[in-house]
């Protein structure tokens, strides 16, 4: 065991657990006043939820050993994770018995866990104002279970790390994905196309003015995310070493190029640079450069990320054109930039990085760049229809969609009885139910409300 | 007695203030509004996407005033409010039955 690796492992974990809240900000902001905090809470709730799946069986699945010709990873192998524990070398000032290389399986447990988390929670932006919570919990463990479980285990598990037989991307393909542009991105991205299908478009689409309520959240969310996503990117080095610093600079760079493509396409398209374009800028950088941060250059990581920055803020503008209601632009972000990133691979990849690997545009030929397509395909085919049928099942047992009424009214109100602002000095006009709140309600209370027949 | 009621531009707010105060008007009712007249809106951009938005920012000023002082402190709006561009709002004039200043009990002129 490497006590260096271990901490950074522990430390990015930790970063990659914040970016959930940060995309809660960062989509919370994008939406109007009434909906704020649904829109919060299909984070916050994917936060809860997954956790406690992925250390029942989610775990295990991705990194178990192969069951279903490798569909995915035992379910059983790891249940618990009990077999995890251990108390070897307890004396020397650690314990850990099962290592997945230099660091104690837990710490990779903790981990990939953080990762399945935002996964589930970036498909939320497609299906903002509408979606009913209880049936949005359900879809969630759903689709951790037969999407995100079995995708990780393609994508992430490597022949012998955990368990002996791992996933076909990564070992057969040998597809590049260094931190989950396929897994994470591409799968999150065409579940929100599937979903925003299957639920159909907001009251007022395309008429009302569904403009962000709060451009500072976004902001505050994109830091979040940016400042995360070291621990998601240089983390996923499972390592304190070289690869774990180049793979932090071509996450920075990718970013900042990639706000500036996007600020210019506004610039020179809409006439003004915009804090959504920004935002938004470099939310498609990190996610672009997600897969390729270990196997482009520094410089390749500036054309990875400028381009991103282009496409994506070309590619938002799609659902207008095509008419689905992706409401806060999963598919233009998510899923063109993390098909964008896997692509990228296969033309700007260099052997001097530690990947190793030549791309087209580095004398490499065509043979990085169709296994990252065969590979970036095979997730989003399987994403879209397994989503497609779960988000139909889910309509036609339980409704997944809010009524229309409750959906004009405001969310918030409907679904969770809050609201997120109240800037009112005469309290509103409410009055607090005193029994609730200081148990017992006071003399004058009680008279009153007799005098009234009200019962508190 | 008279209510006059003025929707002025946000940033004319001040300067109109301390010329009613010099005048000797002791106070006023504020509230920040939105609306539109021939200004109509203006337009925003979010990720592409226009957005007409119709209503403007602009203060809506109240005073009730006695008879006699009506003229002058509706000249002293307008002329302290007008920028000669679109947008620069509107004043108008109401009869006032009674007006009662609630911690005293004074009624209509005394009360003002």
């Amino acid at each position: 065991m490497d006590t260096g690796d271990t901490a950074w492992v522990l430390a990015s974990a930790a970063l990659v657990l914040l970016m959930t809240p940060g995309l809660a900000l960062f989509y919370g902001g994008m939406v109007r006043a009434k909906s704020v905090l649904n829109m919060m809470m299909m984070s916050f709730g994917a936060l809860a939820l997954i956790s406690v799946l992925w250390v029942l069986y989610g775990y295990s699945m991705a990194f178990g050993n192969d069951v279903g010709g490798g569909l995915t990873g035992s379910p059983f192998e790891f249940f618990g994770l009990s077999k995890l524990l251990g108390t070897e070398g307890i004396d020397k000032g650690f314990a850990a018995t099962h290592l997945v290389f230099t660091i104690p399986a837990l710490a990779f447990v903790a981990f990939q866990a953080v990762f399945a988390i935002i996964t589930v929670a970036l498909i939320s932006g497609a299906i903002a104002d509408r979606t009913r919570f209880g049936p949005w919990m359900v879809f969630s463990g759903i689709w951790a279970t037969i999407v995100y479980f079995p995708v990780a285990h393609w994508v992430f598990a490597f022949d012998g790390a955990q368990s002996k037989t791992g996933g076909w991307i990564a070992n057969k393909l040998l597809a590049i994905d260094f931190a989950g542009g396929t897994a994470v991105h591409i799968n999150a991205g065409a579940a929100g196309l599937a979903l925003a299908l299957v639920l159909g478009k907001r009251v007022g689409w395309k008429r009302d003015p569904m403009r962000p309520h709060n451009l500072p959240l976004v902001m505050i969310g994109a830091g979040l995310l940016w400042f995360g996503w070291f621990g998601f990117n240089a983390g996923s080095a499972l390592s304190a070493n070289g690869q774990a610093a180049e793979v932090w600079v071509t996450t920075m760079v990718a970013t900042g190029a990639a706000a500036l493509g996007w600020l210019l396409v506004e610039r020179i398209r809409d006439g003004h640079a915009t804090s959504l374009g920004a935002a938004s800028g470099v939310v498609a950088g990190l996610v672009a450069i997600t897969p390729s941060c270990s196997s482009v250059t520094p410089l390749g990581a500036i054309a990875v990320g400028a381009l991103a920055g282009v496409l994506c803020a070309l590619a938002v503008g799609l659902k207008f054109k095509l008419g689905f209601d992706d409401s806060l632009d999963v598919v233009g972000v998510h899923l063109v930039g993390g098909l964008w990133g896997t692509i990228a691979v296969g033309f700007f990849a260099s052997a001097s990085t530690t990947a190793g690997v030549d791309g087209l545009f580095y004398g490499g030929g065509v043979d990085q760049l169709w296994r990252q397509a065969v590979g970036a395909l095979a997730v989003l085919t399987y994403s879209f229809v397994l989503t497609y049928v779960i988000g139909l099942a889910i309509q036609k047992t339980i409704g997944f969609r809010l009524d229309k009424e409750a959906e004009v009214e405001g969310i918030d109100g409907v679904e969770h009885a809050e609201s997120a602002y109240d800037f009112a000095t005469a309290g509103g006009g409410g009055r607090a139910l005193t029994s609730t709140i200081a148990g017992a309600p006071a003399q004058a209370d009680r008279d009153r409300d007799g005098a009234r027949g009200v019962n508190a | 007695m008279k209510l006059v009621t003025a929707v002025i531009k946000p940033h004319k707010w001040e300067e109109v203030r301390e010329a009613l105060e010099t005048f000797g008007v002791t106070g006023m009712t504020v509230s920040e509004v939105s609306g539109y007249g021939r200004q109509k809106g203006h337009t925003e951009v979010y990720r592409g996407a226009e957005y007409d938005i119709a209503l403007v920012p602009k203060v809506r000023i109240e005073i009730v005033v006695d008879e006699a002082d009506v003229e002058d402190v509706v000249g002293i709006v307008v002329k302290t409010a007008q920028t000669g561009r679109i947008g620069d709002g509107k004043v108008w004039v109401l009869p006032v039955d009674s007006v009662v200043r609630v911690r005293t009990g004074d009624r209509d002129e005394a009360a003002l």
